[in-house]
Parts: structure tokens; C-alpha cells; sequence
């Protein structure tokens, strides 16, 4: 793991980047791609298999009508053009994952070519070119045996689930992307962050990298600055974090800098990300299986997708996730940082729905991204993850809105409610946490901090009102913060002044 | 299959002995170096015969792109039951915790 690395600023002052992204989304359908078998995550091994997706002699498969209209969808959001005529092919090689010995996949004639996707870091946007968008199947699962923490080399043998074979698998191929230099691993990170959101928002996947429901191959070369030719390519493969996408275009233009620097030729290669070190290292050499034989596949017959059809399809996709932020920015009178730091911290659907539930957006973005963020980070959770709800949420801000608490008051409301003690009112009602007001105990308070501080009473008396801070912090801490400051002062300035 | 015709090597680019241990090595068929030689000349004389569909006059013919002359042929999105997990591993060579075994996946040069 000691390969020799160049600084990346470095690497920028002599060669410049591309990039290039395959993305595997594990499509959210109920059944497999050509056969009936449930995809439930998480199933008893082999208990979602049936002579279809186990390849048994004499079976024949059927295409899922759901997994053909996700992947037009996914393509249409990616403006691609969508094929009249789409043919499944077989992809020839052996591997004991792939029970049938070939896998049914899309090879010249892809559902979707075309498209484009645009993404933005620090305030610049990035075209990312699709080539093409296929429909696939996706393979079973190997468990190794007798090795070192369950990988592959070493093992004595292996044992295979067959319950993912047969899952519908979309592959979204990017053209390669040249011209982002230092913004080349941010662009890479950038690029599937908003494909994944795309997926969900069209609710054709569940998109869970670290389930493996979207994974991606991430393609990097390096070309001396002023070159007219690309450099070789290697592809990291099954990367399965945004953060490592990221750190896997790093680490290759670092690692590919000092290989070229010392006058060496990068190999093409597929490479392995080690996510403890953020480094990666050469997979195993797949020189001959890389002669996979397509041939189009004769048990199925060729999809072609009509205007009539594509176009219910298109009338029928969602706000797509740029639109919606341009919307929200307007509608919440942003600026453009602002709308990133909120997008950043994973914070605007929960805003939304805070807003939709009735609080003001300036409000909603307050206690996402001051309380409730300090929260998650506390708990080191994700802000989805707390156990609030917006509507919670927007009930503690009407609460403050209306007087009935004030923000530390909330704050401890909140408390009751991450306990799970119940929606915001009722923790107030039950904590007592209610602002006190012109009551006979709050009343007793301002006597005794009166009596407890002559001096203080004799300086504002002398005309130094300013002093009568001091006795509206006493009182606040006799209460336990739960009186209204300006009541307190109030009382106190009629108390010490007026009589 | 001693009395094979002699193939036709004008017609196409001739198979040798490389080819066919390449296509044997994909198709995980262990081919002897005397079978080499004899399967160059036979898969010869069957790419020769497939090669004489090349010289019929096909420009009125439409291109058939599949045997049967349908599209978009799609089922439900709907689950059904799948196979007893005991009928599925009994088909198996061999089984291990609920799982197909299979012997060593990488070689000894991995």
C-alpha cells in the first residue's frame, strides 16, 4: 500500500484529469427482472429463486413491464433520447454468480442514449454527457470462505446466495468528462449525489449505497496539461459511498501523477478501493473475460417503446430535483450559498415539510440547521434520523410564534420529544414548561431577587438602570428560564422604580 | 470424424489453432493439442457453410431481427411464490448454510 503518491495540487500543475462514471441502481421493483421472484432486501438466502433466475434448462423469461418504464423514466429525466427499437443481448462469461453462464444485459442497442446531466461545485455547473442508460439483471452473491475478514483471495471456497440474481438492474454510463482539473473528484462526487437524488425523487430505487442498491465504477485517466490525447484509464470498481467516489478520483490522479512522473505507463486496469485508507489497488486482470461474446438474446423479444407510451411517461415524471431547488430558492427568498448550505446539510425536504406544516421558512431553517444539526452531530446521525418530525418541528416554532414558550423553553421541549414523550404541546404541558406569567410566584421571584441585591436596587435607583440586568438574570435562574425576560423586566422597573 | 471435408479457406479468414484454444478457454473446454488441429478444420468447414448465406441476393428480403414477430412482450410487476429453498439446493452440487458451494473462485496465480 506503499505506492509512491504525488500531492494532488501538484498533480494539477502538470496533467489535467478525466473522468468517467458507471452507475449500477438496483431498480425498486416488487418482482425480478424476468421473473416473478420477490427482491426483498435482506431474505433468507435462496429463498427468492426459481427456474428462471437460477438458470435451469428450459426456462424462459418475461420482462418486468415496471423495470422497463423506471428505466424510460430514468432516461427521460437524464434528457436522453429513447430508443424505438431496444434489444436485450447476453453477456457471455463465467462467474459462479451468474447461474445462467451469460447475463442478460443491453449491449448495441441500450433503452436510452444521449443525455446530459448538470451538477454544480462551488458555484459552477458541469455538464455531464450521458452516453447511455440499460436495463440489466443483476447477479447473486458471493460469501467467501476461509480467507482473511470474508475476501475473496485466500478463500478456500465460496457460497452463493442466488436471491439479488434477477434484481432489475439500470446501468447509467457517462461520456468521459474532461475540463473539471482540481474539481475532477467533487464533479465525480457531485455527479452521482444528483443522480441518486433524481432516482429517488422518480421512486425507482431505493438508492442505498451502502446496501448496494446503487454502486458505482469510477473511471479515471490522466493526460500531460496540453496533451490532445487522453491518458489510460483505470476503473475503480464498486465504490460504494459518495465520499469514496470522491476519494477514488483522488487517489488515482495522485497515484497516476507519480507513475507517469517516474516515466512509467499507467496499466488499464481495474482497481479496488480500500475504504479504511481511501487507496486502492489492482483487481484481479480479467484480460480474456473481457470477450463477453453479446449476442442478441433469443428468448426475449425486442422492446419498442412508441411516442404514445414514452410521452404518458414523461407527462407523468415528478419535479425533478434542480427545478424543485430553483422553485424553494425563489419561494423562500435565498441567495445561492444560503440554498447550498441547506442542501449540503441534507436539510431541504425536511424544511419543506416543516414549511408545509406550517412554520415560516425563515423559521423551518433555523432550527434544521442551528438546533436540530447541532443535535444530529451530537448523535452522529443524519438530520433525517432524529426522532423529530417536521411537523413536529413546525408545532415547537408556532409554540414560540404564539408565546406560550420561549427558545429555551422549545429547546427543552425538544428534549421531551427526541425522548419520545410526545408532539411538542404535550411536552409542554406535561414538563410544565409553559412561560410563566404575571403570577403570584413570578411576582415572589422579583421580591426575593429585590431584597437579595440592595446594592444593585440602590444603583438603578441612583440612575443606572443598566444595572437592572443583573436582577432579571436572578430571576431567570430562580425560575429555571421560564419566564419571559421582558415580563421580568417589566415587573422589576415597577417594582424597583415605579413604587 | 476422421473423413471431414477440407475447408474452404478463401471464403473467410481461417480459424487456427489459436482461435480455437481461445474459444475453448471461454467455453471452459479442456482441447487437447491434437484436437486443436482437428476443430480448426471442422469449425472451418461450419463458418464455410454459413458463409454461403452471405452470397444470396437478399436486398428485398426485410431483415429478421427475431423468430417470433412480436414487441414488447412484458409481465406484471407482481411477485409469486418462488421455489422451496430444499427443492432449490437439491439441484446443487454441492451446499453449505443455506447456500451453493463452489470451490475456490480465484486460482493460485491470483
Amino acid at each position: 500500500m506503499s505506492e509512491p503518491l504525488v500531492e494532488f495540487d501538484d498533480v494539477l500543475t502538470r496533467y489535467e484529469p478525466v473522468i468517467g462514471l458507471e452507475t449500477h441502481v438496483e431498480l425498486g421493483t416488487e418482482s425480478k427482472m424476468f421473473c416473478g421472484c420477490a427482491t426483498t432486501f435482506g431474505a433468507e438466502p435462496n429463498t427468492q429463486t426459481c427456474p428462471v433466475c437460477l438458470g435451469l434448462p428450459g426456462s424462459l423469461p418475461v420482462a418486468n413491464a415496471a423495470a422497463v418504464e423506471s428505466t424510460i423514466r430514468i432516461g427521460l429525466a437524464l434528457g436522453c433520447r429513447i430508443a424505438s427499437w431496444s434489444r436485450f443481448a447476453r453477456k457471455n462469461y463465467f462467474y459462479p454468480d451468474i447461474p445462467k453462464g451469460f447475463q442478460t444485459s443491453q449491449y448495441d442497442e441500450p433503452l436510452c442514449t444521449a443525455g446530459h446531466l448538470d451538477v454544480e461545485v462551488d458555484g459552477e455547473t458541469y455538464r455531464v454527457e450521458i452516453e447511455r442508460v440499460h436495463l440489466e439483471e443483476d447477479t447473486g452473491k458471493n460469501l467467501h470462505v476461509g480467507g482473511a475478514t470474508g475476501r475473496i483471495h485466500g478463500a478456500d471456497h465460496s457460497l452463493v446466495d442466488f436471491n439479488r440474481a434477477g434484481i432489475p438492474l439500470v446501468e447509467i454510463v457517462t461520456r468521459p468528462v474532461p475540463g473539471a482539473g482540481a474539481k475532477a473528484p467533487e464533479v465525480a462526487r457531485a455527479y452521482v449525489t444528483e443522480l441518486r437524488e433524481i432516482i429517488q425523487t422518480l421512486g425507482a430505487s431505493d438508492v442505498r449505497m451502502e446496501q448496494g442498491s446503487l454502486r458505482c465504477d469510477v473511471n479515471t485517466s490522466l493526460a500531460p496539461t496540453g496533451s490532445l490525447e487522453w491518458g489510460t484509464r483505470t476503473e475503480t470498481k464498486n465504490v460504494n459511498s459518495l465520499r469514496s467516489v470522491e476519494r477514488a478520483v483522488r487517489y488515482e490522479m495522485r497515484r497516476q501523477a507519480a507513475v507517469l512522473d517516474a516515466g512509467g505507463r499507467v496499466l488499464q486496469e481495474t482497481r479496488h478501493l480500500h475504504e479504511d485508507t481511501g487507496s486502492t489497488s489492482p483487481g484481479r486482470s480479467k484480460e480474456e473475460a473481457t470477450d463477453y461474446r453479446y449476442f442478441p438474446e433469443p428468448d426475449l423479444v425486442p422492446l419498442a417503446p412508441d411516442a404514445e407510451w414514452v410521452e404518458k411517461l414523461a407527462a407523468g415524471l415528478p419535479e425533478l430535483p434542480a427545478a424543485r431547488r430553483t422553485r424553494l430558492q425563489q419561494e423562500w427568498g435565498l441567495s445561492a450559498t444560503e440554498m447550498t448550505w441547506l442542501v449540503n446539510a441534507g436539510a431541504l425536504g425536511l424544511v419543506e415539510r416543516t414549511v408545509a406544516a406550517g412554520a415560516s421558512p425563515a423559521d423551518a431553517r433555523k432550527w434544521w440547521l442551528g438546533e436540530l444539526a447541532r443535535r444530529s452531530n451530537d448523535a452522529g446521525v443524519e438530520l433525517t434520523e432524529l426522532a423529530v418530525t417536521p411537523a413536529q418541528v413546525a408545532e415547537l416554532t408556532a409554540l414560540v410564534a404564539e408565546g406560550t414558550v420561549n427558545d429555551k423553553l422549545a429547546r427543552q421541549a425538544l428534549d421531551g420529544v427526541l425522548a419520545g414523550e410526545g408532539d411538542p404541546r404535550a411536552v409542554v404541558q406535561a414538563r410544565g414548561l409553559a412561560v410563566m406569567g404575571e403570577s403570584d410566584e413570578l411576582g415572589a421571584a422579583v421580591d426575593a431577587a429585590i431584597a437579595g441585591a440592595p446594592d444593585v436596587v440602590a444603583k438603578v435607583r441612583g440612575g443606572k438602570v443598566q444595572a437592572l440586568g443583573a436582577l432579571v438574570g436572578a430571576v431567570m435562574r430562580t425560575t429555571r428560564g421560564q419566564a419571559d425576560a421582558a415580563t421580568v423586566k417589566r415587573m422589576l422597573e415597577e417594582r424597583v422604580l415605579g413604587g | 470424424m476422421s473423413s471431414e471435408p477440407t475447408p474452404d479457406t478463401a471464403a473467410h479468414p481461417a480459424l487456427d489453432r489459436q482461435d480455437i484454444a481461445h474459444l475453448a478457454r471461454l467455453a471452459r473446454l479442456a482441447v487437447t493439442d491434437e484436437e486443436l488441429d482437428r476443430f480448426a478444420g471442422q469449425l472451418g468447414a461450419v463458418l464455410d457453410a454459413v458463409a454461403q448465406v452471405q452470397r444470396a441476393d437478399v436486398a428485398d428480403v426485410v431483415p429478421t431481427t427475431h423468430a417470433v414477430p412480436l414487441t414488447n412482450v412484458l409481465r406484471a410487476d407482481v411477485a409469486t411464490p418462488s421455489l422451496p429453498r430444499d427443492a432449490v439446493l437439491a439441484g446443487a452440487p454441492a451446499a453449505e448454510d443455506d447456500r451453493f458451494r463452489v470451490p475456490r473462485i480465484l486460482g493460485e496465480e491470483a
